[in-house]
């Protein structure tokens, strides 16, 4: 089975996707490294990235972190706020 | 209080905002940006930000600091958009009755946001733009 999530894309991850935004669909299960490395397949070039953090909605989500249908997940590159 | 603004940051209303009767003390950090990057003039600079999360994020540091430091008023201010060099990134002001604890709070707050609010900077020269500390 499968669900969609909104996946919001910052800083250089924007450059590398070509967009801001998107709707994809998962399989239901799907957690936060998962998620990950189908972004990777998609987009390589997020792999030469020093880091590639998740938040689901608003939050900071380990890798184990299960989503769910409807989520709203950013793609965190490096912070270098401040 | 924190905040994100696409505006010029006032410092004076910041400092203003953190006025207390209690306060022996209060402490401003400005954030501003250099004009050279290895070797590279810097034109502008353009910060994003994940705003609701980076609320967020700022809302749990200033909890923090006042949880471990005894302090009067919190205010923080993060600028968005494009701005030149020497412009104020961001401002951290702290007062406190004591400066010990306005100082290591300041300190806190401003180390911590660097490392968790998402926000980020881009440094604009006159031959290209780089996403800092994007690549190893």
């Amino acid at each position: 089975m499968f669900m969609t999530i909104n996946v919001l894309l910052f800083g250089i991850t924007v450059d590398i996707a070509g967009k801001r935004r998107m709707a994809l669909e998962v399989e239901e299960g799907c957690n936060v490294l998962q998620l990950r490395r189908s972004l990777q397949e998609m987009y390589p070039e997020l792999v030469s990235l020093r880091s590639l953090t998740l938040a689901v909605n608003n939050e900071y989500a380990p890798d184990t972190h299960t989503l769910g249908s409807g989520d709203e997940v950013a793609i965190i590159p490096p912070v270098s706020g401040g | 209080m924190v905040s994100i603004t696409d505006q010029s940051i006032d410092i004076g209303a910041l400092q203003r905002s953190v006025e207390d009767d209690g306060a022996g003390g209060t402490v401003l950090f400005i954030g501003t940006t250099r004009d050279v990057t290895d070797g590279r003039k810097v034109v502008a600079l353009e910060f994003e930000a994940y705003k609701p999360m980076a609320l967020r994020e700022l809302e749990k540091i200033v909890q923090y600091a006042r949880e471990h430091w005894q302090v009067r008023h919190i205010s923080v201010t993060h600028a968005v958009g494009r701005l030149a060099v020497g412009d104020p990134a961001v401002v951290v002001a702290v007062s406190a009755p004591h400066r010990d604890a306005a100082f290591e709070a300041c300190r806190y707050i401003i180390d911590t946001l660097k490392k968790t609010v998402p926000i980020w900077k881009k440094e604009i020269f006159s031959d290209g733009e780089v996403w800092v500390n994007a690549h190893p």
